[in-house]
């Protein structure tokens, strides 16, 4: 009886899993990038790196016909405007992230430790979709890639400030290897980090409960602690 | 304020776009701004919301407000000893790229022969020069990289009198704020006085060795090396120092007015 009734209270009682301070950077991050990425493609068109060019209507800064039309400007002031503000939100909202993740212990209980035998082992199991998904604990293949795109976005910002002041951070953009290295790698950086966001919004929409748990923090104590 | 395609659509059909681009008045100019303004929002909102906002100048003026923010933060990123880094001469394109806002066949072509460079506010020897005067002052070389703000860059070799010297031989007030430049083609820039008095910021004759090929801006060119391509303004007519925020072609346009490398 006893049993019957904590099995009960166990599965409608809600634990928290994502801390506030990581739900409200996730957000406010997930919108400096979507500022980020869309400006920087159209920034991106006024002198393509590659033999594209990204459509005009994925990207940020403002009416391009009018700006084409009554400017001889094919958009760019506006791409650059949302580029150099959204930089500000991307800095110090990400800056927030890592004391928070660096001080509380977060990095290390959500992303340490991970090591090369299980994230194969949980690469496998992802593939055979063998791969048990607990709200709050990532598995090694999810340590990896937000590892990953962490650092990705470390090399943005790097590299952004290179090409941003060549000359006055000229030891960083040497450390790229010049303006126009540091310009593909600023790109590349971007296409690593849409292929993180692909990869995470299709993993939600195949696991919908990672959508609200996101939101509210919390999720059922069966969900987020089930032992397999 | 309510949208503004059907102003914009008016214009496109009539193709007056290019004569606004053109019309140097006042009106012009708040038309032009109005127009900018209104455009940059409209489309950013509709873009974010996916649907039509009716009160837009709103993030028009956030961004505005940040850009002049932002040129603050550039010029105490500024290092006026900091030199841009220089290479081998070998490395120097000669072939250099064409760049403005019009195309090849609207060159200005200006007479050496009758040319005056014009000289105004906060200066204290306002007679106009010659070229041949110009060619006396003493000249100095750099091969430095012009980084556009496009994304694309070049490296070049420019020959000229720094900037430094020529504002001293002029008698400018140096603790003004701004330097600004009127230009043949209508375009006009304008520079803080700590990156005019740039060791490297240089009024410029030559490009490659040569005297500036019309496409280059004969005769008269301010390269700095400091800020980047639109900062150099080419076909150079008139120069004026002044306490007065100047702006700029493009920087009327949205562009950042301080535009550090």
């Amino acid at each position: 009886m006893t049993d019957v009734v904590a099995e009960q209270l166990h599965r409608v009682s809600k634990v928290m899993v994502h801390p506030l301070t990581v739900r409200v950077t996730h957000w406010l991050n997930a919108l400096a990038m979507f500022i980020m990425i869309m400006s920087g493609w159209r920034i991106y068109n006024s002198e393509p790196i590659f033999p594209f060019y990204f459509p005009v209507e994925l990207t940020l800064g403002g009416s391009y016909d009018g700006s084409v039309d009554i400017h001889n400007e094919d958009g760019l002031a506006g791409a650059l405007q949302w580029h150099f503000a959204g930089m500000w939100l991307l800095a110090i909202n990400g800056i927030v992230y890592l004391a928070y993740g660096i001080f509380s212990g977060h990095f290390r209980r959500a992303f340490f430790p991970v090591g090369p035998a299980a994230v194969l082992r949980d690469t496998i199991a992802a593939l055979r979709f063998r791969l048990p998904h607990r709200l709050g604990v990532y598995n090694a293949v999810q340590k990896t890639l937000y590892l990953g795109v962490l650092a990705a976005g470390m090399i943005m910002v790097l590299s952004g400030l290179a090409i941003w002041k060549p000359g006055q951070f000229q030891e960083l953009t040497w450390l790229f290897g010049g303006f126009d290295v540091a310009r593909v790698i600023h790109f590349l950086g971007m296409a690593a980090i849409v292929a993180f966001v692909v990869v995470h919004i299709a993993l939600v929409i195949i696991v919908p409960k990672t959508l609200p748990a996101m939101i509210t923090g919390r999720a059922s104590a069966h969900e987020a602690h089930r032992e397999d | 304020m309510r949208e503004t395609p059907s102003t914009v659509m008016a214009l496109r059909d009539t193709g007056q776009s290019k004569e606004i681009l053109r019309t140097s008045g006042i009106v012009g100019q708040i038309e032009r701004r109005l127009f900018l303004k209104q455009g940059l929002s409209l489309g950013a909102l509709t873009l974010l919301t996916g649907c039509d906002v009716t009160d837009t100048s709103a993030v028009q003026s956030a961004l505005n407000d940040i850009s002049r923010w932002n040129d603050r933060i550039q010029a105490l990123i500024f290092n006026p000893r900091r030199l841009m880094p220089t290479y081998p001469e070998s490395q120097a394109v000669k072939d250099f790229r064409y760049n403005a806002y019009f195309g090849q066949s609207q060159i200005p072509k200006i007479d050496g022969a009758n040319y005056k460079l014009n000289l105004s506010g906060l200066v204290g020897r306002r007679t106009p020069w010659t070229l041949p005067e110009l060619y006396q002052l003493p000249q100095v070389s750099q091969v430095t990289r012009h980084v556009c703000v496009e994304g694309w860059s070049m490296i070049g070799k420019w020959t000229g009198v720094p900037f430094r010297t020529f504002l001293q031989r002029i008698c400018a007030d140096l603790t003004a704020k701004y330097v600004g430049f009127e230009c043949a083609d209508g375009y006009y820039s304008s520079i803080d006085m700590a990156s005019a008095l740039h060791p490297q910021t240089v009024l410029t004759f030559k490009i490659s060795d040569e005297i500036l090929a019309p496409r280059y801006g004969y005769p008269l060119k301010l390269r700095i090396p400091t800020k980047l391509g639109f900062k150099n303004p080419k076909w150079i007519t008139a120069i004026f120092v002044t306490n007065r925020f100047p702006g700029g072609f493009w920087e009327d346009r949205g562009y950042s007015w301080f535009a550090g490398v």
